[in-house]
This record gives structure tokens, C-alpha cells and sequence, in this order.
């Protein structure tokens, strides 16, 4: 047992903050990045993928780099550190990691490939990793003509789907035939995209008879590989609120040592510096359980990775109320505005969270489960 | 980064599991587990089969019986130790005093005390808060005055746990009223049965008898009852209550707790809002643990890992947090609090007023809930 970062990885994780604060030195770069279209920096992207870092997930065969989920863990806490706009939980870990899944050979060669190389964006689309229909892809249909198959239907939202070239989407299969999932070029669909409330892009995606090619085997259900991915990708995602969540316990412990009122630092008012120590402890907790839940995707269960998603997302979430409301209280009126990150930030936790799945859907599938262990084990 | 325990860590974790649900009685066992009171006798029975296996002391000095395991052993030590129900070895000796005439004793005090105190030979209590001394402990007022080769102690300590077991007390007495605060204060071994000491019982809002007032007058120590050096006892307390610290956050008895509490109140689990409150508190259990893990892991070289504050701040709470379910699940039955055996109401439920109550006091000693948001605003985050 270690919960520590060997040489590579911390090499890693200089690597990729070094990267990222060549584009998001400051709040300021990520306002400008974000008003304009695409919404993240295309720049960025490419030497992200000249690093290695797009094509992390998928093994070398297919042009990745082969790496495990700790790595791709360093990525994303990194990128939430200076809440990179980046498609990266979208595209790489959610969209191609459902490529690298249930993909055959020949679609993961030439997708993962050009994934890895930025040379494609990808989106997946037809349900949110974190709603309660999770892996019943309710709101696309699929069908099919003699090999031809067409989808209908609408999947909202799409995250980074207005720059996707392919969208790969969950849909129900005929005839009550479980869970499919196809691949859709961009022009096949209608994209109206948006800002979330992070001013992250999100899309809507309206599909009419659009075509499609099944991913994998055509017709086969693969609704548990995509409650898998969905659940890495919560993982994940809780990874990347961990980093937004270090720098606003960071920033808001340096207001407290730098903002005077009544002609002292506001450090000296212990009602500020006792709710900045439970600020850290809901930090430290929250450090525990995604390195933990991290940690348990290398072993392989599939439902004992489902577990650590709604442990870790249950933990974020509550820890994401918590340090994100209070860092805006600490700093006052100056975190409630635009152009200081922590309240931002608070914006990018909500988004992360009702996206990937929230503590109330956590919670109630946690719940389910109460009376099926006697204890919860930590270490197996 | 990886979560498997090494084989060998494995194989030591089996080997604590064996013996703690095998060696120690079950009767014993059982009566942790159902949170019931233990006698005197069977926390010092059990200490002594601890003992007998070398299990009771492993973290002193391998030459005073210690075992000199890894962080991490010790921890899945105390850990099984919890889940199975064995009463942890009593603080005052194990992880109090024990340690401490190791590290600042003489060799005499070592030879007389050390193996009667690893064996609960000795039962020790600790006298170190006083009425207008708590968490300002370095106020404390109680005197020990220099006659020939004597100390003469005068004074008084408060909320001493278990004094009434106790044989001998480890105290922290002024031996100098002109210097700065804690430097004019001195540790001393006092025979609780010496002319002079008198051990009053304080009631507390359970009902129960755990702490006493401890008064001294004109009490007559032997000089070669101080620990290290006159004026050295800040530094020895301050050595002691960061052993403490770490002792105080029962994470496996408190998993053990809920645990118990869901097979006990099994029929009120069919209400999902039971089920979301056993849900979130095993998460947040979870996370404490994984979190005493990551310390353990990290305290190599002796230092304790910052986050050991988040550990005794957040465990306290849990340990609270489970008894408030506890008597929201006793509901009504918990009113029989103080009704006889004959009562038909079942026991965890009659306990569980008393228990949430006794429990309040978790968040106060052991360095009190805002002496540990303290100590993380200034060691950890600089404010
Ligand atoms: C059941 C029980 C058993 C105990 N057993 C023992 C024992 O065996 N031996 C022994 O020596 N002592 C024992 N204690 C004493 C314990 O260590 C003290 O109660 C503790 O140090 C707190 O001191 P106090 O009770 O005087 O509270 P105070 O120090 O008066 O504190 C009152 C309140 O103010 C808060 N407070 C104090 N200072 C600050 C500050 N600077 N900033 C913010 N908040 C502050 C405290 O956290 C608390 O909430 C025991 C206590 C209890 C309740």
C-alpha cells in the first residue's frame, strides 16, 4: 500500500503544470480563452498531444502512450488547478475511453490514433455520465435498415460537442436490444452549442435519421461497458475537482494572510482561520478517497470500480459544497466576480458535479447498497 | 501508488486477526462490541494476555518490550484490534506514561515501572488539567515544593479518568513559580495511596462514574520521582499529548459501531432516508480512514504527518455522528436509559442515550475540536 507518486509521475505532473501555465498563467488567459470560440485553446491541445498527454489512456498499438489511471489522474487535478477549459474529461477519458472499450480493432487504430495525435476531437453524447439513466441512453433511438443504421433523437448535454469532429453517442437499440453505441460525424447532426455556467462549451444534439456505424459489434448491448467508462470518467472528474479545489483552499488561505480590515490581516479573526482549517480538512479527505477510488480502476472489477465512483463522487461533491461556498465567503464581494478565479472555480465544481453525477445520485445509489456489506473495506 | 498491502503486510494483518478473536475472551470481546461498560478486571485481563504475546506495547522500545514494526503494522494492529472488540491497551499506561519514562526516565524508573506498567501491573491515571487550567494547561497552579530530598504537592487536578482504579498518578506540578509559565513546570510520579491524596467522584451527564477530582495536600514525593529533569515537564507533555493525539481517533471502532447498529436496528433499514444516513457516514468513515492510512504512510522518520489533526478532529465527529444515529434508531426505547435489566426494551437501545451523551467528550479532551482547527491553521495553512 502507497499512496504516494513515484519519480515518473511527479515528472509527470511538472511536465503537465509547466504546459498549462504557459497558456493559463493567470485568470485572465482562461476569461479570454473561454469568450472566444472554441472555447478552449486549440494551441494548447496540440502540444498537449505532442506530450503525450491526449493519448495517456490508450495502449501503444492503437498510438497511445499506455499509461494507468494514476497518470491520468496527475493530468486531470492539473488541469483543474487552473480550470482548463480543455475538452479533455469529454473527449479523451469519456469519448475515447468508450472508443477504447468496446471499439474493434480497426476503429480504435484509427480513431484512438488521430485522438492521441490532436489531430480529432471527439465528444460523447446521448447521455450524462451522472443522470440516473446513466446506461439506458433514454433520449437517442437507434435503427436499422439492412446494415445501414440511422439514429433519432436528442442528447443534451453534449460536453464539448460544438467542437467534436465525431461524435460518439449511447443509444437504445431496437427492439429493446439494450444499449448501443455509434460513431456520428459532426455534419450528420444538428450542434447548437453553449456555455455551461463555467463558460465550458456544452452542445445539444439533435439527431434525424442521422447516419451512423456502430462501434464494436453491431447490435451487441453494451450497457455495462458504458456505465464503466462513465465511471472512470466520474473518477476522473473527480481527480480534476480535486485540483480546483487545492487552489481555492490556496487562494483563500493567501487572502486571508494579505486582505486588512480594521487595520489587521484577516488571519487574526479565528472565526476566518477556523473555517479555512475545515476547509483543508474536507480537502485532505476528499485527496484520500480519489486516490483511493483512482487506485482501485487498476485492479480491473468493474463493480468494485462502480463503487469507487459513487464513493469518490459523493465525497467530492460534499467537499465541493463545502470549500466552494466558503471561499467565496471568505474573500467577500471580490469572489463573486468574474474576473477573480475562485468563485470560478466554484462554477467549474458545479459543473463537474452535475455533469459526472452529483452527491444526491451518489448518495442514493450508496444507499441502495447499505445492507449488502457489513463493513466497507478500505484495504481488500 | 498502489493499494494492495504487501504480501507481508497481509500475512501480518491474518496473523493480529487470529489472534485478537481467538486469545482474548469472548466475553471481553462482546462486551465492547455491544458497547457495554467493562469492569476493571477484564480491561486489565485482557491487557495482560495482550501483553503475555508481546501485543500490548509494540510502539515502545523493542528492550521495554516494544516490537519495532513499521508505521503501517502498528496501524493495522490497532486497527484488527478494534474490529475484533479487544479493548486497546489503557492509554495512560500504553501510550502515555509508558513512552515517556522510556524516552526521559532514569534507569531505575525504567526497571521499576516499565514492565508493570506494559502488564497494567500499575494502573496509571493521568493528572494533568486543573479547574482553571484546560486547554491552557501551562497555567496550572498545583505546587511541589523542594523539602530535603522531597517534593511537597499541594493543589488540585480535575476530570482525572478512572482515578478511581487508579495506583499511581503521573502529574504536572510547578516546581518554579518565577519563571516563564511552562518552564517552571516539572513532571512527578505520585503514589496514589501516599498520605494526602484524595480522589473525588465527579458525576458526569450520563450517569456514570469515569472522572474524579484529585486533591493533594501536603503530599510527600521522593525525589526520585521526577521525570527527566526539574522545569523539563512542558517538553515531556508536549511529547505525550502528541502520542495522545494519534490514539484518539477510533476509526475501526467506530466502523465497528455502525456496523453493529445496522444488524441491530435491521428493521428500520427499509427507510431510504436510515439508509442515506448509513450511507454517508460510511463514506465519510471511509474517508477517514484512507486518510489515517495516507498519514501512516507518510510519518516515516518519526514526525507526525500534519494531517493528524484532520484525523483526531474528524474522528471525534464520526464517533459522535454514530451515536446520534444510534439514539434516533432507539427512538422512544432510549427513555429506559436508567431502567433495570428486567426492562423490556433492548439494550443497545437503553444505552444509547448515555451514550451519546458520555460521547460529547470526545470533541473536548485529547486537545479539544478548536485546539486541533488550531493547530491546522497555523502549522498547516500559516494563518
Ligand atoms: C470525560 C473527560 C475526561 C478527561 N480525562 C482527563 C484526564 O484523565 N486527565 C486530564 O488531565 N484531563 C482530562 N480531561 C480534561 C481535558 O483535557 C480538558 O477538558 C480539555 O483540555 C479542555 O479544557 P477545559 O475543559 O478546561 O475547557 P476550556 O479550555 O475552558 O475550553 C472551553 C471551550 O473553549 C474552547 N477554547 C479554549 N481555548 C480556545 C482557544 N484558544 N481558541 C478557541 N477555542 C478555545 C475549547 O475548545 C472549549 O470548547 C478530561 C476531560 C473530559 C471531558
Amino acid at each position: 500500500m502507497d499512496f504516494t507518486y513515484d519519480d515518473e509521475q511527479l515528472a509527470l505532473r511538472e511536465a503537465v503544470r509547466g504546459l498549462l501555465a504557459t497558456t493559463y498563467a493567470d485568470h485572465d488567459s482562461r476569461r479570454r480563452t473561454v469568450a472566444e470560440d472554441p472555447g478552449f485553446d486549440r494551441a494548447l491541445w496540440g502540444r498537449l498531444a505532442e506530450m503525450g498527454v491526449l493519448g495517456l489512456p490508450f495502449s501503444e498499438e492503437h498510438g497511445g502512450v499506455g499509461a494507468g489511471p494514476v497518470e491520468i489522474g496527475i493530468v486531470c487535478r492539473e488541469l483543474g488547478r487552473v480550470l482548463a477549459p480543455e475538452p479533455y474529461l469529454a473527449s479523451v477519458v469519456h469519448a475515447g475511453g468508450l472508443v477504447a472499450a468496446v471499439g474493434t480493432p480497426a476503429q480504435k487504430a484509427d480513431l484512438l490514433g488521430r485522438l492521441s495525435a490532436g489531430e480529432l476531437v471527439l465528444a460523447a453524447a446521448g447521455t450524462a455520465p451522472g443522470t440516473g439513466r446513466a446506461s439506458g441512453a433514454a433520449g437517442v433511438r437507434a435503427s436499422v435498415s439492412g446494415d445501414a443504421w440511422t439514429l433519432d433523437g436528442v442528447a443534451d448535454p453534449v460536453v464539448g460537442g460544438e467542437s467534436a469532429d465525431v461524435l460518439v453517442v449511447t443509444a437504445a437499440l431496437p427492439d429493446d436490444a439494450g444499449t448501443g453505441v455509434f460513431l456520428v460525424e459532426s455534419g450528420a447532426a444538428a450542434v447548437t452549442g453553449y456555455a455551461a455556467a463555467d463558460l465550458t462549451r456544452a452542445a445539444s444534439v439533435r439527431f434525424d435519421a442521422s447516419d451512423a456505424t456502430p462501434l464494436g459489434e453491431p447490435g451487441r448491448d453494451l450497457r455495462a461497458s458504458v456505465a464503466t467508462i462513465a465511471d472512470l470518467t466520474r473518477i476522473m472528474g473527480a481527480n480534476q475537482a480535486l485540483g480546483v479545489m487545492e487552489s481555492q483552499v490556496r487562494a483563500t488561505t493567501d487572502y486571508l494572510k494579505s486582505r486588512k480590515q480594521f487595520g489587521v490581516t484577516l488571519n487574526t479573526f479565528q472565526a476566518l482561520t477556523f473555517r479555512a482549517a475545515d476547509m483543508y480538512v474536507s480537502l485532505e479527505l476528499a485527496t484520500s478517497v480519489v486516490d483511493w477510488a483512482t487506485m482501485t480502476i487498476a485492479g480491473g472489477d468493474r463493480h468494485a470500480v462502480a463503487d469507487a465512483a459513487d464513493r469518490a463522487g459523493l465525497q467530492v461533491s460534499r467537499a465541493g459544497r463545502h470549500i466552494g461556498q466558503e471561499a467565496i465567503q471568505l474573500h467577500g464581494g471580490i469572489g463573486m466576480t468574474a474576473e477573480y478565479a475562485v468563485g470560478v472555480g466554484t462554477a467549474h465544481l458545479e459543473v463537474l458535479d452535475q455533469w459526472l453525477g452529483n452527491g444526491l445520485h451518489h448518495l442514493s445509489r450508496l444507499s441502495a447498497r447499505v445492507t449488502d456489506h457489513d463493513l466497507v473495506e478500505a484495504l481488500s | 501508488m498502489q493499494l494492495e498491502l504487501s504480501a507481508e503486510d497481509a500475512a501480518f494483518r491474518e496473523e493480529m486477526r487470529t489472534f485478537f478473536t481467538t486469545e482474548v475472551s469472548q466475553q471481553i470481546r462482546d462486551t465492547v462490541l455491544e458497547g457495554r461498560h467493562l469492569t476493571k478486571d477484564q480491561i486489565v485481563e485482557s491487557q495482560q494476555v495482550l501483553n503475555a504475546a508481546g501485543l500490548a506495547v509494540p510502539h515502545w522500545p523493542v528492550e521495554w518490550g516494544g516490537k519495532d514494526w513499521t508505521d503501517l503494522q502498528r496501524h493495522l494492529w490497532h486497527e484488527e484490534m478494534q474490529r475484533a472488540g479487544v479493548p486497546i491497551p489503557l492509554a495512560f499506561n500504553a501510550s502515555m506514561i509508558g513512552p515517556v519514562i522510556a524516552q526521559f526516565g532514569s534507569q531505575a524508573q525504567k526497571e521499576r515501572f516499565l514492565p508493570a506498567t506494559a502488564n497494567l501491573d500499575i494502573w496509571w491515571s493521568q493528572g494533568f488539567s486543573e479547574p482553571d487550567a484546560g486547554s491552557d494547561l501551562a497555567s496550572l497552579r498545583t505546587s511541589a515544593v523542594r523539602d530535603g530530598d522531597d517534593w511537597v504537592v499541594n493543589g488540585q487536578k480535575t476530570w482525572t479518568t478512572l482515578g478511581q482504579h487508579g495506583d499511581w498518578i503521573f502529574t504536572l506540578v510547578r516546581t518554579d513559580p518565577e519563571v516563564k509559565k511552562q518552564a517552571g513546570i516539572s513532571m512527578l510520579l505520585i503514589d496514589m495511596t501516599t498520605p494526602g491524596v484524595e480522589v473525588r467522584p465527579i458525576e458526569l451527564i450520563d450517569g456514570g462514574h469515569e472522572v474524579n477530582e484529585v486533591w493533594f495536600s501536603d503530599v510527600r514525593v521522593p525525589g526520585d520521582l521526577l521525570v527527566g529533569e526539574p522545569g523539563q515537564g512542558w517538553t515531556i507533555a508536549k511529547f505525550l499529548l502528541g502520542n495522545e493525539r494519534v490514539g484518539v481517533a477510533p476509526v475501526g471502532a467506530t466502523k465497528r459501531a455502525l456496523a453493529t447498529l445496522k444488524t441491530t436496528a435491521a428493521d428500520q433499514l427499509d427507510d431510504p432516508l436510515v439508509r442515506a444516513r448509513v450511507a454517508e457516514l460510511e463514506n465519510d468513515l471511509l474517508a477517514l480512514e484512507l486518510t489515517a492510512l495516507r498519514v501512516v504512510a507518510h510519518s516515516a522518520g518519526g514526525e507526525p504527518h500534519p494531517a493528524s489533526s484532520v484525523l483526531k478532529l474528524r474522528g471525534t465527529e464520526l464517533q459522535q455522528a454514530v451515536s446520534e444515529l444510534a439514539l434516533d434508531l432507539a427512538g422512544p426505547a432510549s427513555l429506559a436509559a436508567r431502567a433495570g435489566d428486567d426492562s423490556p426494551q433492548e439494550g443497545w437501545a437503553r444505552r444509547s442515550a448515555p451514550t451519546y451523551l458520555n460521547l460529547r467528550k470526545a470533541s473536548i479532551y485529547g486537545g479539544s475540536n478548536e485546539v486541533q482547527r488550531q493547530i491546522i491553521s497555523r502549522t498547516i495553512l500559516g494563518l
